[in-house]
C-alpha cells in the first residue's frame, strides 16, 4: 500500500493549477502530481506514490550507498558516468 | 542508475548476508512494520538468507488489513445507495466486511471503481455532477497528502459531490503500542521509508531513546531490508539504541514538509480503532473542521453496525509481532486470499497473505 515507485520526469505542465510531470517508469509513461516535489525539474528521479510524487531521489547519496554495499571500489568509475544527467 | 535493480544484486544480497553472520552473538527480533517490506522479504527469501539467532516478525503497516470491519460494513452500505459512486484502490474490494466485501456490491451492480488515485475520483466527481463521488481513503501518512490535496482541490474548484470515507492511520503511535505490550519481544525495528519520506524520521527519535530501541529507517528493496536488518544488529550486539536512516535516497530529518503542511490543513489527528489491535489514541487522521462537508460519515450518517470477527483468527497477535501465520489452526485451510478469516489474510501486503503466496506453511529450518 506503501509501494513507491522511483520514475524519472521527462516534461513539467500545469493542470487545473496543479503542477504535473510526465513521469517515465522504466518504458510506461504517467501524469503525476509534483506539488509536493518542490524544485523537481526535468531528468529528476522522483519516487510515485498513488499518482503523486513525494520525495526526489538524491542522485549522489544513492550511488554512495549503492558502492559501500558493494564494498569496493571497482564499480566506482562505471557509476560515475552513470552520475552524468541522461540526455533530455 | 534506476534506483530499483541496483538494490536487487544476488550477489552483494549474499556477502552482505555473510557478514550479518559475523556479528551475531545473541538472539535478537527485529520488526519491519510495513507490509511492502514483509512483502519483499518473503518474495526474496530474505529471512531464509538470515542466519540462526535474527527474527523478523511482521509489523501492522498494511493500512487495508488495519481498516476496521465497522468501516468496511460502512463502505459496503454507502457504495450500495443509488445515487453514489464508490471508488477505492483495489485492495479494499476484497476485504469482507460482516455480511459481504465490497466486489459483491458491484456484483450487484453498485457503482464501484477501483482507482490508481484520488485525483481520478475528483474527475469522475466532475463529470458526474448529479452522482455522489466517495472516495474511501485508506493508508498510513504516506497516502494521507495525496488524498488531502485531492480535498483540498475539491474545495478549489467548489466540487460539492465528492466525499472522503476517512480510514488514515499513522506509524509511531503504533510502535509505541508494540513496545508498551508487556509481552513484547521485538528488540529493534526497520522503519517503514516511504512514510518517513514525508514525515521525516525526527518523530522516531523520542521512541527509540525512550523504549531504548534500535529504529533504522529502511528502504525496500532486497539490498536496503538486508543492510536495514545490519545496523539493528550492530546496535543490538554493541548495547546502543538510536535512530538511523539506511534510505537516505530518499529520507531526510524533516520529510516533505510541503506535504506535512497541507495534511495538517485538512487533517486533524484522531483515536483510530485498528482492526486486530483495538483503540489506538491519536493514531490517524480525520477531516479537520473546515473540510468536515466532505467527510463522508458525516454526509451520508451510515449508522455504526457491531461487527462479529471470526474466533479462531489470530490476526491480532500476527500484527504485533506475537506469532506467525503457520501458528494459526486455520492459515491456508478455513483462511486463505480467496476467502480471509482475518486482517492479515485480505490484503496481498498482509503478513498471512504474504506468507500464503510464497508457500511458507511451516517455520524455517536453519542448520
Amino acid at each position: 500500500m506503501c509501494l513507491a515507485i522511483p520514475g524519472q520526469i521527462e516534461e513539467l505542465f500545469e493542470k487545473e493549477e496543479l503542477r504535473m510531470a510526465k513521469v517515465n517508469f522504466g518504458g510506461i509513461r504517467r501524469a503525476v502530481c509534483v506539488e509536493y516535489a518542490a524544485g523537481a525539474g526535468v531528468g529528476d528521479y522522483v519516487l510515485v506514490h498513488v499518482g503523486f510524487a513525494i520525495s526526489v531521489i538524491d542522485e549522489v547519496e544513492a550511488v554512495r550507498q549503492y558502492e559501500a554495499l558493494r564494498g569496493s571500489g571497482e564499480l566506482a568509475e562505471a557509476q560515475s558516468t552513470l552520475m552524468v544527467p541522461e540526455a533530455k | 542508475m534506476k534506483y530499483l535493480d541496483e538494490y536487487r544484486d544476488a550477489e552483494v544480497a549474499s556477502k552482505l548476508a555473510d557478514q550479518l553472520k559475523e556479528l551475531v552473538s545473541h538472539e535478537w527480533t527485529i520488526m519491519e512494520v510495513c507490509g511492502g517490506q514483509t512483502h519483499t522479504i518473503c518474495q526474496y527469501g530474505l529471512d531464509d538468507l538470515l542466519p540462526v539467532g535474527i527474527e523478523l516478525v511482521h509489523g501492522p503497516g498494511c493500512p487495508v488489513c488495519v481498516t476496521p470491519l465497522e468501516l468496511i460494513d460502512k463502505a459496503i452500505r454507502i457504495a450500495g445507495l443509488p445515487d453514489v459512486i464508490f471508488c477505492s484502490f483495489g485492495d479494499m474490494l476484497r476485504v469482507p466486511g460482516s455480511e459481504c466485501d465490497l466486489l459483491e456490491v458491484k456484483a450487484r451492480g453498485g457503482d464501484v471503481r477501483v482507482l490508481y488515485s484520488p485525483l481520478d475520483a475528483l474527475k469522475i466527481a466532475i463529470s458526474n455532477p448529479d452522482k455522489k463521488v466517495v472516495f474511501f481513503a485508506v493508508g498510513f501518512e504516506t497516502t494521507a497528502p495525496a488524498n488531502a490535496m485531492a480535498v483540498w482541490q475539491a474545495r478549489r474548484l467548489g466540487l460539492r459531490n465528492f466525499f472522503l470515507l476517512c480510514s488514515h492511520v499513522t506509524v509511531p503511535p503504533v510502535i509505541s503500542a508494540i513496545l508498551q505490550a508487556p509481552q513484547n519481544r521485538v528488540n529493534a525495528f526497520l522503519a517503514p521509508g516511504h512514510v518517513c519520506a514525508v514525515m521525516g524520521w525526527r518523530e522516531y527519535e523520542p521512541i527509540s531513546s525512550h523504549y531504548q530501541v534500535p529504529i533504522v529507517v529502511t528502504g525496500f528493496e532486497p539490498l536496503d531490508l538486508l543492510e536495514g536488518i545490519a545496523r539493528c544488529v550492530r546496535q543490538l550486539e554493541s548495547g546502543e539504541a538510536s535512530l538511523e536512516n539506511q534510505y537516505g535516497r530518499a529520507v531526510n530529518r524533516l520529510g516533505n514538509q510541503g506535504a506535512q503542511s497541507l495534511v495538517c490543513e485538512v487533517f486533524d489527528m484522531s483515536d483510530r480503532a485498528w482492526r486486530g489491535l483495538g483503540l489506538i489514541p491519536k493514531s490517524g487522521y480525520k477531516l479537520s473542521f473546515p473540510f468536515r462537508d466532505y467527510d463522508a460519515e458525516r454526509a451520508f450518517g451510515v449508522e455504526a453496525v457491531t461487527a462479529q470477527e471470526s474466533p479462531v483468527c489470530i490476526s491480532g497477535q500476527v500484527l504485533r509481532g506475537l506469532k506467525k501465520p503457520h501458528q494459526c489452526p486455520a492459515f491456508a485451510g478455513q483462511c486463505t486470499p480467496e476467502h480471509p478469516l482475518g486482517a492479515t489474510m485480505v490484503s496481498s501486503e498482509g503478513t498471512c497473505a504474504a506468507y500464503y503466496k510464497f508457500g511458507r506453511f511451516a517455520p524455517l529450518e536453519k542448520t
